[in-house]
């Protein structure tokens, strides 16, 4: 029953990395890419309807990680206390940047908000990249399930170069859904990095693999021992070469689904990697919290399975009705009615 | 108690209050532009109260729930940017609480996200499309919805805190509480009068709101139709929900406090010492050192009326209670009990004086009532907050009543030392002051826009078909 929560957990994070990670490298572009008031205008725009609900998919999984395994909840966020925090206050940041563009007119106002969803966005990506690079790498754990990192041990060079992959990841997956979504010079522009962050993409997972065996041996063992779950790294390269033939024949809807598989590959091979260990020792040493002496009883795990799914089913229909409309309604729609007309804030409302 | 926990503890009071204010916002006016929607959409001339509207009247209410659906999207943003940090720390600075209670909590705290987050952050989009991007019809779904989620949010955070006041449903095993029963967690009897009073609560703050808009544009002498719609909406709510919030909720609440809490009811209404036939304290001040309260002004035999519907019925006292079990200041739940059924019940007198002003048709002239209306909202915050102040710090020395003493409940100073907790403290007071100097902003500009009456429509209602675009 553990088990099954592990899955539920990673499918969690996986919906929230790819979800909002399109959110995120939008943001992380955001003054790289657009470069005038309407430019930027429209990349918010492509974000502002749906950045909170895709927030919503950490909420649930921190919840279903406070469910599941409350033991690992505890240790995890109380060790990586200042990453946690920091990671709150981008997050308040990047929201409050593009909720409230729009309510003040004066384009000062609108540039400062903008270059708060862009730090804020670039950051995050980075500190989350950090954050599984200490969990892949393992935390100092002790006995009672604690532990304790100082700011400067949460960045060390390991996690510093995972976060430098979370950014480059991210960075691409926004310029693909840009690319994908944005008419005239920003589309274009945004087509244009989406191609050259592939290639950064690939130079920093090359890079990653030395010191990922480093760190973590028993990793490779996982899926020597289980070979099945070379299926997520299989996935993760394929999606990575599809990705690139996409782009190439302008099927550019195309190359953001590609992204979206790469990430999901990518999150579903480091879960394949650690399972059954929910927030691991550093290698070799002992008091890891895995699967087993993490969870909470088997009962309670069973009892949530009842509800878990309806309010999955909901969500995921609410996802469904949510895009359809922005993506029907927004700069693409064709008959719609044209690229914002009336002004529309990056929310789709008019601007206040 | 070791001073991490101290940090801890101002950190978690700073951000959950701050965070609080915005759900009062939200909450409360789901319920009135709900209401407002539902007249601006179904509103006609030929059907029975309360729905028989001319078309001006229908107008006013939508340029009314337009303007005020303004203010809650701000309000929505600050109150989801500010609740993340409450469930995260939990983990950062809560930890072995977390570790002890989160088989049980983290039911309802993960219920709360896929039930009612989900269905929020979508119908908060389609209820701030542009006018004409989507349907009518669509928009007052949606309100009915952001009602709905808000509303849903609330329950299950008030089913976890009633766990909190009052566990139910669990067994402890390997020093953990493990959910027995998701049924008894949901069916707590702690549960439904503390949820229906917080709601209410809310909603008081919400029609007090509407109430003050309705009196500044009228005092200012603006934009009449719409001031008139919310200033009649708003003093017959705060009526409504005033008297709600006394009876039946409140009376109900607060003998459910004096049967499960009985440390907690003995602070709150400063009663020391056991007695037959206790008297309601209206003032006084209570002396911890001398365990009495001085310069009191009481009603004899009031209490155990009140609370036992009896004349002589015994009250537990905070003698009957070992000092080591009193909330670990008594003055504190004494006063902020007093304030918030002091300020509630000006708040009622207020509400109920411009309810019969507006029968009598002359609450446009009462300038002095007006003035009332307008200042008053702040007023219903600070009810709303020492209602919950008397909630968490009764409860004290527990963060899980008679099961886990709050200083065991932190996170370990190994992980957490003080001085880490104290530099993310001053953070969050920063960034939270800047925050809410900018919501104020915000809200100041929407108000003084003012609201927007469509012109008489020259064309027929919209169609299904033009629900996108």
């Amino acid at each position: 029953m553990a088990t099954v929560w592990f899955i539920v957990l990673v499918v969690m994070i996986t919906a929230y990395v790819v979800l909002d990670g399109f959110d995120l490298g939008v943001g992380a572009l955001h003054r790289l890419l657009a470069r005038t008031d309407e430019e930027r205008e429209e990349a918010v725009a492509a974000v502002g309807p749906v950045w909170n609900g895709n927030e919503v998919w950490l909420i649930a999984g921190g919840g279903v990680l406070f469910l599941a395994f409350p033991r690992a909840y505890a240790g995890a966020f109380s060790g990586l206390y200042f990453g946690l925090v920091l990671v709150l206050w981008l997050l308040i940041g990047r929201g409050l940047g593009i909720e409230l563009r729009d309510e003040v007119d004066s384009p000062l106002w609108r540039t400062a908000c903008d270059t708060v969803f862009w730090v804020c966005s670039a950051a995050l990506a980075l500190v989350f990249g950090v954050a599984l690079g200490n969990v892949v790498r393992g935390v100092p754990l002790h006995a009672d399930g604690y532990f304790h990192l100082p700011l400067f041990s949460i960045l060390n060079p390991y996690a510093l170069l995972v976060g430098l992959f979370g950014l480059v990841v991210l960075a691409a997956h926004g310029a693909s859904f840009l690319a994908a979504r944005a008419t005239g010079p920003l589309g274009a522009r945004a087509a244009r990095w989406a191609g050259g962050l592939w290639w950064a993409e690939l130079v920093v997972l090359a890079g990653l693999a030395v010191p990922t065996d480093d760190v973590r041996h028993s990793a490779l063992e996982a899926f020597t021992d289980h070979p099945w779950r070379l299926v997520f790294p299989v996935l993760a390269v394929g999606a990575l070469a599809a990705g690139f033939a996409f782009r190439r024949s302008g099927a550019l809807g195309r190359a953001f689904l590609a992204s979206c598989a790469f990430i999901a590959g990518l999150l579903g091979s480091v879960a394949a990697g650690l399972y059954p260990s929910v927030l691991p020792a550093r290698e070799g040493r002992p008091f890891g919290l895995t699967v087993h002496n993490a969870a909470t009883s088997d009962h309670a795990l069973r009892i949530a399975l009842w509800w878990w799914p309806v309010g999955i089913a909901l969500a995921v229909g609410y996802f469904v009705l949510a895009y359809r409309l922005h993506l029907l309604g927004g700069p693409r729609a064709g008959p719609a009615g044209g690229p914002q007309t009336g002004g529309g804030g990056p929310t789709g409302r008019p601007r206040a | 108690m070791s001073s991490h926990v101290t940090v801890d503890r101002w950190q978690f009071t700073l951000t959950v209050t701050f965070h609080y204010l915005f759900p009062i916002v939200t909450m409360g006016l789901a319920v009135f532009i709900a209401w407002l929607q539902t007249v601006a959409h179904l509103g006609r001339e030929d059907r029975r109260w309360p729905l028989r509207r001319t078309a001006e009247d229908r107008r006013a209410h939508e340029a009314a729930a337009h303007l005020w659906t303004k203010v809650f999207a701000v309000s929505f943003a600050v109150g989801v940017v500010t609740g993340v940090p409450l469930e995260f720390q939990f983990g950062t600075n809560w930890a072995a609480f977390s570790n002890y209670a989160g088989g049980v909590i983290g039911q309802t705290l993960a219920m709360e996200g896929v039930f009612a987050f989900f269905a929020e952050s979508l119908f908060i989009g389609i209820l701030l499309a542009g006018r004409g991007r989507v349907s009518e019809r669509l928009r007052w779904i949606a309100a009915l919805m952001m009602l709905a989620g808000s509303w849903v949010s609330g329950f299950f955070i008030i089913a976890t805190n009633a766990w909190m006041q009052h566990p139910v449903g669990y067994t402890l095993r390997d020093g953990r509480a493990q959910l027995d029963s998701l049924g008894q967690l949901l069916t707590n009897p702690w549960l439904p009068w503390q949820y229906a009073h917080t709601m209410s609560g809310a909603a008081v703050s919400g029609a007090f709101l509407l109430a003050a808009l309705g009196a500044f544009y009228t005092l200012s002498g603006r934009h009449p139709e719409v001031a008139g719609v919310c200033l009649r909406i708003g003093v017959v709510g705060a009526l409504v929900f005033s008297l709600l919030q006394i009876f039946p909720t409140g009376d109900r609440h607060a003998r459910q406090v004096a049967r499960y809490q009985p440390s907690s009811f003995a602070a709150m209404e400063g009663l020391f010492r056991s007695e037959r036939g206790a008297p309601l304290v209206i003032i006084g001040t209570p002396d911890t050192e001398q365990r009495r309260l001085e310069s009191a002004i009481e009603m004899p035999h009031a209490l155990s009326l009140l609370t036992s519907r009896r004349w002589d019925a015994e009250i537990r006292g905070l003698d009957s209670i070992p000092v080591d079990r009193w909330p670990d200041s008594v003055p504190l739940v004494y006063y902020a009990y007093h304030i918030m059924v002091g300020v509630g019940t000006l708040l009622l007198v207020l509400a109920a004086l411009a309810v019969l002003l507006v029968r009598r048709g002359r609450l446009l002239r009462s300038r002095s009532v007006l003035w009332a209306l307008m200042l008053a909202p702040p007023f219903t915050f600070v009810a709303n907050i020492a209602g919950w102040t008397v909630a968490e710090t009764g409860r004290q020395p527990w963060v899980v009543f008679g099961l886990m003493r709050t200083h065991e409940g932190a996170s370990p100073a190994s992980s957490v030392p003080a001085g880490t907790a104290i530099f993310t403290l001053l953070g969050f007071a920063g960034l939270y002051l800047v925050i809410g100097l900018v919501y104020v902003l915000i809200v100041v500009r929407i108000v003084a826009r003012g609201p927007e009456l469509r012109a008489p429509p020259t064309k027929p209602r919209p169609t299904a078909a033009a629900v996108v675009g």
